[in-house]
């Protein structure tokens, strides 16, 4: 017994570091797993707390920038209302009896990261404000992210910056789908996978979220298409696509909730449980 | 002596951790170079001092920035490793009888300052990128990562050190 005891004192050193590492690796370990708990993340009080402060200051300096953001985006949105005919305005709709599938929750990017591999925000809502994880973000350009931790008013965000994201994305005009990544290059071009080689498309085609996963709603802008080459194997086409979004610069972005995620995952489990 | 040394140790600490979050994580030089001044608590941290509390306070420091900057435990995991092998880095640049000899990080000659800080950085970031990176087809973008980063990391210490080291 004394000789264990003895032993532990020798190596407190050692066996602490030990232990102190082998929880890092953990730590480490857990993050890069999307589904989840994640202990250690930004959405807390405390470091939410104190980025909210970094960023009421620097907001001033972005003023400008957001501000044309802002206007660039009511102009589009005026542009789809006027002319999208008068059928929307001359009929009037009883709120009550329609579904409302998205709910959309405004917030402030409060922390951004754009130069590792596995990017993150921090934004300043959190499950207060109806947040959830496995929720899609977006700016008033296109696609930003997906929900991975919330606390009380806070809530983290992995980017599409981030080599473990994929979205799920097609063709504007062709509707033909794929998966969207990215290979940790450089921040302005994420690539999409998995399109057939059959597809006809051109550089500079528009590339959308697709309704096929409850994360976004169909139809989110997410870029256009840069370049292209085949994949190793010959039968899919890897497609580079510039984002329409800054990431090095995101304001304000909207957290999209689907009302519909929850039945829809029900179902879809209920099909495997049987498979 | 003993309380003031403990006060200046916390305040680093504290002002580290800030100044690595708030600033120097958004830095960005090139797109990819961050600055990690914050190690310069484990460099600096007295050469007599416990080793054990030095491991401890070093975890605590890494995962305070993991918190900020949402990496899980790359950091907590580099710092504790650097903490644990500080003592032998002091031997191999300050000679084997650093603890006798008064060794202080500001007084000490220019090239055993720049061994002993080098080996500090690099060992911490070379940890430090490829847990974050975590992949063997990224290894050139971990060396590349590592070797800028920690130029900038060395300079910058150098220049704190020099800024903030007490005239005697």
């Amino acid at each position: 017994m004394q000789q264990i005891i003895f032993f532990f004192i020798r190596n407190k050193n050692f066996l602490l570091f030990l232990l102190l590492f082998t929880i890092s690796i953990f730590l480490t370990v857990n993050s890069h797993s999307f589904h989840s708990n994640k202990v250690a993340t930004s959405a807390n009080f405390f470091s939410g707390g104190i980025y909210s402060i970094k960023q009421n200051v620097r907001d001033y300096f972005n003023l400008r920038t957001q501000n044309d953001l802002l206007v660039e985006e009511n102009n589009r949105l005026r542009e789809l209302l006027s002319n999208s005919g008068s059928p929307v305005q001359k009929e009037i709709i009883d709120s009550t009896n329609v579904l409302w599938n998205y709910d959309f929750v405004s917030a402030r990017v409060i922390n951004n990261s754009y130069s590792k591999t596995k990017n993150n925000l921090t934004i300043d809502k959190g499950s207060n404000d109806g947040l959830a994880i496995d929720m899609g973000v977006i700016s008033s350009k296109g696609v930003v992210g997906i929900v991975n931790s919330v606390s009380a008013n806070y809530a983290t965000v992995q980017s599409v910056l981030n080599t473990n994201s994929q979205i799920n994305a097609k063709l504007k005009n062709t509707n033909d789908f794929g998966t969207l990544k990215w290979q940790a290059d450089n921040p302005f071009t994420a690539t999409l996978i998995d399109i057939p080689r059959q597809v006809q498309f051109q550089l500079g085609d528009t590339i959308v979220t697709d309704g096929k996963s409850t994360i976004f709603p169909e139809g989110i802008l997410i870029g256009s298409i840069a370049d292209y080459k085949l994949a190793r194997n010959q039968d899919y086409y890897e497609l580079s696509i510039e984002l329409f979004n800054n990431m090095t610069n995101i304001g304000h972005v909207y957290v999209i909730e689907n009302k519909a995620a929850a039945e829809i995952k029900e179902l879809e489990n209920a099909l495997e449980d049987v498979e | 002596m003993w309380n003031n040394e403990v006060m200046v140790n916390a305040v680093r600490f504290v002002v580290l951790l800030l100044v690595q979050v708030i600033l120097l994580n958004n830095i960005n030089l090139f797109g990819y170079v961050n600055p990690y001044l914050y190690i310069l608590f484990i460099i600096v941290f007295p050469f007599t001092g416990n080793k054990t509390l030095l491991i401890g306070l070093a975890f605590l420091l890494g995962l305070s920035v993991d918190i900020f900057s949402d990496s899980g435990g790359i950091h907590a995991a580099a710092c504790s490793f650097l903490a644990y092998v500080r003592p032998a880095f002091l031997k191999v640049s300050f000679g084997v009888s650093y603890e006798y000899n008064m060794v202080k990080i500001s007084t000490a000659a220019f090239g055993e300052r720049l061994t002993y800080i080098s080996l500090m950085v690099f060992t911490h970031h070379i940890i430090l990128f490829s847990l974050e990176i975590f992949n063997f087809n990224h290894i050139l973008l971990i060396l590349k990562s590592t070797l800028f980063s920690g130029i900038f990391s060395v300079v910058l210490i150098f220049c704190t050190i020099l800024l903030f080291s007490r005239r005697s």
